[in-house]
């Protein structure tokens, strides 16, 4: 069930040895100081992380999106936020395989191969368009060899790091759905400025910023599809990421669970570890059957995507994300429990963990979403 | 029954005070107080003007004259919906002060007592130990008589208030046979040579409130200072506990009604899809469940409280009262950053500071596992099984 060949195994391997050597001993410094992953960035464009969805014919490893799912787990065990850039990045790439030109792929795609790190992102929502995307006020009109782009983004994750990223805008606001195009836009184009980034509970080793544009210029050829065609595009791009979401949430709950068994079998309580106390075994059991279950669900969903059934594939990646995100939840919360009052402090990573399991419920579409496109789905309503 | 609603003028009066006061001089400082993650001497001069910080000292040292079970919940609920740091500083006052009350003898008991308002003394309450959290009876620090004195040794952590505190109400063995029965309270001042204050923890949230280990070395206190008789030292805790847990249900109650009031008043101002959030039927359902938690944590912690003013033994009510109301905290704070959605996250808004502050209720005054496992044997007492 859900087998890996050898060199997918060999993948995530090195990312194993990655998450341990290098981004988990600073996951914690990370968090404390708000600061980018740039460590873990580097690590990722040396082994192609950068472009790991990205199909061979650019230069990218091309993962299946089972593998990939794995490889953000791993990571996310250790550093939810260092799982949260790579999310993004997969976020902002696949607008471009899903809908661009093969000039814009070849243009866009290739650099995110290069062993130099390069960054992306996606940049949909705004102040008030969280979940409700078509709410959006940011429009594109075309004027001469140019979009004029005017508008706002906020809480885009890499939005100040990306060096170029995916952008939705209206280009005809009377068409609903049918008038939002997408575009790349570069760091650097003219218009493009910098609001504040975000100051977060957790993730916050990953960087959430307002974005905005002032008479934005963006050339023709910078429009992914055609005019008309970037809603459909951000939906198939969104039923995707929940299942990166689900992946990281399995990561975080496995991550915070093997701190708090650790714990139990070590702490001595009432004269025997409290690994021997049944209330903590009980915890232990619905934790361990929660993380199991939504790590195979999550891995259906993937398979599901791996082989081409797409729809199915975004109804199953909507119930991990809510049921692996809400699992992330109570685990970490859980596992804070487990460790008493030393799991209240920094000094163990379980803390962390719970603050950064809360935006897994939040982020891609909230669970209350989920439960909308699934429910519908099933439901055929 | 003093019930919430029925209750007498005077601790209408005492809301009343405590409503304003939060809301006008605590709440525009609880987001810094976290922020900063400092105690704050504005807050505690705030409630020692308010009287909030002997409330259950005898009346005449500036307590209540009745009902301070019910008093000390109301101020603290009141208080924890603004800022469960401040809120905190209240519980542990009482926590601390309670041996003192119920322990010191005659001779010293009127100064001590009169002191704790006259010049202002925090007491702490150390009886947690880096080996023994939730395993009370298994605590390692020592208290041996030499002549006239006591001479205590050992290491207390996670001392609410201990680097502040001028008095500490110590939990020490005093014989090491009798398990429960070999430990006594003993009244340690904070200046006695051999007391000293250890780090102070870094933690998730409560961070205006001030945790730190306290090691005693060799601190050498008269004999008078053991409180009530040498081994009633776990029984003045577990009595301790049927006033403080009613307390620590009204702090989690408050930071429930905190994001709650958060999160209602959200709902009906931001628009998704064409409507208002609170129209939205999911949304809706998240109100009603948070609603119905709230209120039913708040009839049992009152009903605790009330017991425990007339009293009558409140341990299973005030258990589930501090067990149940700090699960529906935890519930409510993590749905109020649900409901906010991504601005729910960020700092700029209180219910992220909740949802953390929230968590600690689950933790302290006993695990909300040890909670259970009280109310189970008391359930099972009452049918005459033992366990």
């Amino acid at each position: 069930m859900f087998a890996i060949n050898a060199e997918e195994k060999m993948i995530l391997e090195t990312v194993q040895k990655i998450a341990a050597r290098e981004i988990a001993p600073r996951a914690s410094e990370l968090d404390e100081t708000a600061g980018f992953p740039h460590h873990a960035v580097e690590l990722f464009a040396e082994n192609g992380l950068l472009a790991a969805i990205v199909p061979a014919e650019y230069g990218g490893v091309h993962l299946r999106l089972l593998v990939y799912a794995m490889v953000l787990e791993e990571i996310a065990k250790v550093c939810a936020s260092s799982a949260l850039v790579l999310i993004a990045q997969a976020d902002g790439t696949l607008p471009l395989i899903h809908g661009a030109s093969e000039e814009l792929k070849r243009k866009y795609l290739e650099r995110l191969a290069d062993s130099r790190p390069c960054l992306t992102a996606i940049a949909a929502t705004e102040p008030s368009a969280g979940s409700d995307l078509l709410s959006m006020k940011t429009k594109a009109v075309r004027k001469g060899d140019k979009y004029i782009v005017n508008g706002q983004k906020c809480f885009i994750t890499n939005g100040a790091v990306a060096d170029f990223f995916v952008l939705y805008a209206y280009t005809d606001p009377s068409n609903g759905a049918r008038g939002i195009s997408a575009f790349v836009v570069e760091k650097g184009f003219p218009g493009l400025v910098y609001g504040k980034n975000e100051n977060k509970m957790g993730m916050r080793g990953s960087i959430n910023s307002e974005l905005y544009f002032e008479d934005l210029e963006v050339p023709l050829e910078n429009l992914i599809g055609a005019e008309g065609q970037g809603f459909k595009n951000l939906m198939q791009t969104l039923s995707m990421s929940r299942l990166f979401c689900a992946a990281q949430a399995v990561g975080i709950a496995q991550g915070a669970f093997d701190h708090a068994v650790h714990y139990a079998r070590e702490r001595v309580q009432f004269g025997k570890p409290i690994a021997a106390l049944s209330p903590i075994q009980f915890m232990v059991a619905d934790m361990a059957a929660g993380i199991e279950s939504t790590r195979l669900l999550t891995y259906q969903a993937a398979s599901l995507f791996d082989v081409g059934e797409t729809k199915k594939a975004g109804t199953f990646a909507a119930m991990a994300k809510c049921a692996a995100s809400d699992t992330a939840m109570r685990v970490t919360t859980d596992a804070v429990q487990i460790m008493g009052g030393y799991g209240y402090m920094k000094d163990y990573p379980v803390e962390r963990m719970m603050r950064d399991a809360k935006l897994t419920q939040i982020y891609t579409g909230t669970n209350q979403i989920m439960r909308l496109v699934a429910g519908r789905s099933i439901l055929d309503v | 029954m003093s019930t919430i609603e029925n209750c007498s003028e005077e601790l209408l009066i005492l809301r009343e005070a405590v409503r304003k006061a939060a809301k006008e001089k605590i709440a525009p400082l609880a987001a810094s107080i976290d922020e900063q993650g400092e105690f704050n001497r504005e807050v505690e001069s705030l409630c020692w003007d308010l009287g909030l910080l002997t409330l259950v000292l005898p009346p005449q040292f500036g307590g209540m004259e009745r009902n301070e079970g019910t008093a000390l919940c109301i101020a603290v609920e009141e208080i924890a919906k603004v800022c469960a740091s401040s809120a905190l500083l209240l519980i542990i006052q009482a926590v601390g002060s309670f041996p003192l009350v119920h322990g010191l003898s005659p001779l010293l008991r009127d100064k001590v007592l009169g002191e704790i308002g006259e010049k202002r003394h925090l007491v702490a309450y150390l009886v947690t130990e880096p080996s023994g959290g939730s395993d009370v009876a298994g605590l390692k620090t020592r208290a041996v008589k030499d002549g006239n004195e006591y001479v205590l040794t050992g290491a207390k952590c996670f001392a609410t208030n201990g680097g502040v505190a001028s008095l500490y109400s110590v939990l020490a063995r005093t014989s090491e046979q009798k398990g429960a029965r070999g430990l006594s309270f003993f009244l340690v001042e904070r200046d006695r040579p051999g007391v000293k204050i250890g780090r102070t923890e870094n933690k998730l949230g409560q961070r205006g409130s001030n945790t730190t280990e306290v090691f005693l070395d060799d601190v050498r206190v008269p004999a008078s200072h053991l409180l009530g008789e040498e081994g009633r030292g776990f029984y003045l805790a577990m009595k301790d506990f049927d006033m403080s847990r009613p307390a620590i249900g009204a702090q989690a109650l408050g930071i429930a009604q905190g994001a709650f009031d958060a999160m209602v008043k959200y709902s009906v101002e931001r628009q998704t899809f064409g409507k208002f959030l609170a129209e939205h039927q999911m949304i809706q359902s998240i109100i009603a469940d948070s609603a119905m938690l709230i209120e039913a944590s708040r009839g049992l912690i009152y009903r605790a409280a009330a017991l425990y003013d007339q009293g009558k033994p409140n341990t299973k009510i005030a258990s589930m009262a501090k067990c149940f109301a700090s699960d529906a905290a935890m519930k409510i704070t993590t749905d109020a950053v649900q409901v906010f959605g991504g601005y729910g996250y960020t700092k700029d808004f209180p219910v992220e500071r909740m949802f953390r502050d929230a968590k600690l209720t689950q933790i302290f005054e006993g695990a909300n596992q040890i909670q259970r496992i009280i109310i189970a044997r008391q359930v099972l007492k009452e049918v005459g099984f033992a366990v």
